[in-house]
């Protein structure tokens, strides 16, 4: 097909997919937040709260949209639309599945393989602290001001461990082109264990990078622990105060696409992307059915016996749902599309739990706390391990 | 197409400079500067640079620029205000400027040899790989020199900047 015509409906998709994604990210960090500290979370907007984002997207929208009468206007108004623009630009050139064919068309599950990719995602993230320091700035109020700088201190100085950390699988893998980077990781040692970046010798020093990247991540994104900069409690709302409807939902946006992004980015260094767990001959094509029949068939069993009245109904349609995914996943042609994206989405799944884990669970940084760690602490660390791994590798 | 890409980011670049002296306040000056960066990466893109083009954006545009928009807003530097000019600048500002760039374009049109056209594409040695086996063979003493160049720099800034101990 036609490359334009092709490559304006894999944007299509993605971006769709992306958009859902993000709000989909929100109803589940509510629900998993909930049942952290012992409560249920949205429940009344759909079944088991699911409308909830749309819910949320319409009050957005349709809320007043102020303009603060001093503050400078063309930044301000320019800040939310940098923060968004530069975190919804890395997605495309990560990469979600192998090369497939549907029908006539030839196309990798991406939307482009730059050969400098790495580089690419962490210049763009780079830009994208321009949005947070010039909303911190126009908003002319100081609470905005010290959040904005201080977020935008904190961004820039966990931009160097994380490029550290970023280095030692590149070392290893020798690439910096992301479909390279996961292809280079396909394989298993002695038959069973996944040839991922996060196993590779020398041992150990590649799961301190993963765990150096994480961190440095949480502070990319202006996540708990290190959010003192939009703290609630301490400033406000920081940086975003000063923002009204849908200005403050496009720095929402911004932060869920910042940490998809970067987990997508861990996904694809550290954990293999869709290179599955155990190879294929053990049986890794069921995995994805044998998990959705049983979520499918726990959905009935607690349906017989349902806590709340309406589950009689909503339970059985949701395990109908989990059932019938269950049963795509064993179609062939399907599953030869759809397997590499359920791995990807099952890695990328999980350190998305990690995150909303972490911050259900840990208690906030102080400001100067936030910086010595990074400094005085992670730039260190993360430079040995660049160097023992660098050291490997000259070896050998 | 490649002259199109070409026209338009230039344009960008040469807009954007225009602006960064035009501009009064300096939060938009620095911005505009930002935008010549990007308008360059994508020329250094066109030109087949790949890797400079990522380091131009990783590092001048996503870092430099960022800490000069830090010492701004830090700094709260405020609009200029226009102050009175000498008649000299008010009408013979524009004609001498013209008359210098036409005397730089005459000179340089002379001494520099005849470019012929730049055909985009040809270039194929700036990926990640060819620079840095550049880096690490033929222009190594540059490299390691230019490191300890950074490191005075820090030294430089640490000892400018500390407080005096009493």
């Amino acid at each position: 097909m036609n490359f334009f015509i092709l490559s304006l409906i894999k944007a299509a998709v993605v971006a769709f997919v992306l958009l859902t994604t993000l709000a989909y990210l929100q109803w589940a960090e509510r629900k998993v937040l909930a049942h952290i500290q012992l409560r249920v979370g949205p429940r009344r907007v759909g079944p088991h709260g699911l409308l909830q984002p749309l819910a949320d997207v319409v009050k957005l929208i349709t809320k007043e949209d102020m303009l603060p009468s001093h503050v400078n206007k063309f930044f301000y108004f320019l800040a939310p639309f940098i923060a968004v623009l530069f975190a919804l630009i890395p997605i495309a050139v990560i990469p979600f599945g192998t090369e497939i064919n549907i029908g006539p068309i030839h196309t990798a599950m991406q939307l482009t393989d730059l050969n400098i990719g790495v580089l690419f995602i962490l210049g763009i993230s780079g830009l994208g602290v321009y949005g947070v320091a010039l909303a911190g700035w126009a908003s002319n109020n100081k609470y905005s001001l010290l959040g904005g700088l201080r977020s935008s201190a904190q961004m820039i100085s966990y931009e160097l461990p994380m490029t550290m950390a970023i280095a030692a699988p590149l070392l290893l893998l020798n690439t910096l082109s992301f479909r390279e980077l996961v292809n280079a990781q396909a394989g298993y040692y002695f038959g069973f264990i996944p040839r991922w970046s996060i196993f590779q010798a020398p041992f150990p020093f590649l799961i301190i990078s993963f765990l150096l990247f994480l961190v440095a991540a949480f502070a990319e994104t202006n996540r708990i622990p290190f959010d003192l900069p939009e703290a609630e409690n301490e400033l406000v709302a920081g940086f975003h105060t000063e923002y009204a409807s849908m200005k403050f939902a496009a720095f929402f946006m911004a932060e869920y696409c910042n940490m998809i992004t970067v987990s997508a980015v861990a996904t694809l260094l550290f954990l293999g992307g869709w290179q599955p767990l155990f190879p294929a001959e053990y049986g890794s094509r069921f995995i994805p059915t044998i998990i959705f029949a049983f979520v499918g068939l726990i959905c009935f069993s607690h349906a017989m016996n349902p806590a709340r009245p309406f589950d009689r109904f909503t339970l059985p349609v949701f395990g109908v749902v989990f059932l019938g995914a269950a049963a795509i996943f064993l179609v062939p042609i399907v599953a030869a599309v759809l397997l590499p994206l359920f791995w990807f989405s099952a890695k990328l799944g999980f350190i998305l739990f990690l995150y909303i884990w972490v911050r259900g669970t840990l208690p906030r940084f102080r400001y100067d706390q936030l910086m010595n760690f990074a400094w005085t602490f992670m730039f260190p660390v993360a430079l040995i391990n660049l160097f023992i791994v660098g050291l490997w590798v000259a070896l050998t | 197409m490649d002259a199109l890409l070409f026209m338009i980011f230039a344009a960008i670049a040469v807009v954007c400079g225009i602006s960064l002296v035009l501009q009064t306040h300096p939060i938009s000056s620095a911005l505009s500067l930002v935008g010549v960066m990007g308008a360059l990466a994508a020329l250094y893109l066109l030109l087949g640079g790949e890797f400079i083009a990522a380091a131009q954006l990783i590092v001048y545009a996503g870092a430099i620029m960022v800490l000069f928009v830090f010492v701004i807003m830090l700094l709260n530097a405020g609009t200029e205000h226009k102050s009175r000019k000498s008649p000299w600048a008010k009408y013979g500002g524009i004609p001498l400027l013209v008359a210098f760039l036409g005397v730089v374009a005459y000179l340089l049109g002379n001494t520099m040899p005849a470019a012929e056209a730049v055909r985009f594409g040809e270039f194929t040695h700036g990926t990640a790989l060819d620079i840095g086996r550049a880096l690490f063979t033929t222009y190594l003493l540059p490299f390691e020199v230019t490191s300890v160049l950074i490191l005075i720099a820090i030294l430089g800034a640490i000892v400018l900047a500390r407080k005096e101990i009493d």
